[in-house]
């Protein structure tokens, strides 16, 4: 896998999707600064880490959408190159236009930084084929602006096409408003574009990727792009 | 020549920090608010004095950054 990870200014867990993907991998990610013009040669999956880029400053994600290398996401994501946005790395991408809608305040204005339930929707994705679909994953969630919202429209489009790949729910796999956390339209975690190449979600897979953190569960969306990138090739 | 772009929510667009404000409003006593709803103000020095010129920059402005129209309208004014 020769994975880029994009660095913008305030961007602070782009380390640990470094460390995720070489562990699952087995190869180095490249570190791709946001003035860069272009993505390396081969690259087969871009990520978006989480962070703060630009303070939050404007909206969250609003000035990093804008920087020069996402003219080459887009290009690349036009292409059918695979996109992955995490965290903040969803709301740029949200803010960027390559994938719908907005994350707004939590519902509840507070910051959330606790594990979560997301039960998968479906499994034959590049983003979920490492899952079976149904299936219940605990992953940690750390953020402020995490409310997904779109116009009834877009939500129900999402729907129909079966665009929402990650859902909010107990631990159990039951999603309901209790199990909300930030108040996201039908419990969205994490979306997929219309050609299904580019996933935006919230929570935090590279930080479920190893014993040492208590829970593995994060492995399965990283070992199912392996699997489909090699299958791929 | 200086210009004010302000941005609000859409109408329908659920305003969170609007509601925490309003609630706010009511705990110090202030009566008569019904509702709240948060926006940004940006003021703005041109160079050049050209009117139309400078609408249409702030327009340029507003459309790619200050504003995300999928959640928010601007208004723009010369002042």
């Amino acid at each position: 896998m020769k994975a880029a990870i994009l660095v913008f200014p305030g961007i602070n867990r782009e380390r640990d999707m470094a460390r995720a993907l070489r562990l699952i991998s087995g190869s180095e990610p490249a570190m791709v600064w946001h003035a860069e013009t272009s993505l390396p040669a081969g690259t087969d999956l871009v990520v978006v880490p989480g962070g703060f880029s630009y303070g939050d400053y404007l909206r969250c994600g609003a000035i990093a959408a804008r920087a020069p290398v996402m003219d080459a996401v887009r290009d690349y994501a036009a292409r059918g190159g695979l996109v992955l946005g995490v965290c903040n790395g969803f709301q740029i991408l949200c803010e960027s236009g390559l994938l719908p809608g907005v994350l707004m305040r939590n519902a509840r204005l507070k910051f959330i930084c606790h594990d979560v339930h997301l039960r998968v929707e479906r499994s034959d994705t590049p983003f979920t084929r490492g899952y079976n679909a149904g299936q219940v994953i605990r992953v940690p969630v750390a953020h402020g602006e995490g409310n997904y919202e779109a116009d009834e429209e877009t939500i129900k489009r999402l729907e129909g096409e079966g665009r929402v790949l990650y859902r909010y729910c107990s631990a159990e796999g039951v999603v309901d408003e209790a199990h909300n956390i930030n108040g996201a339209a039908h419990s969205i975690a994490g979306i997929v574009n219309d050609k299904g190449n580019v996933l935006g979600m919230m929570p935090h897979p590279e930080n479920h990727v190893e014993d040492i953190m208590g829970c593995t569960d994060g492995r399965g969306l990283f070992a199912g792009l392996v699997q489909h990138l090699e299958k791929a090739a | 020549m200086k210009a004010r772009v302000t941005v609000t929510l859409k109408t329908g667009i659920l305003d969170p920090q609007g509601k925490a404000i309003e609630g706010a409003l009511k705990s110090l006593g202030v009566d008569g608010v019904a509702s709240v709803r948060q926006g940004k103000v940006f003021d703005i020095e041109l160079a050049g004095g050209d009117k139309t010129k400078a609408e249409a920059v702030l327009k340029e402005a507003a459309d790619k950054l200050l504003a995300n129209t999928v959640i928010e309208n601007y208004r723009v004014e010369i002042v």
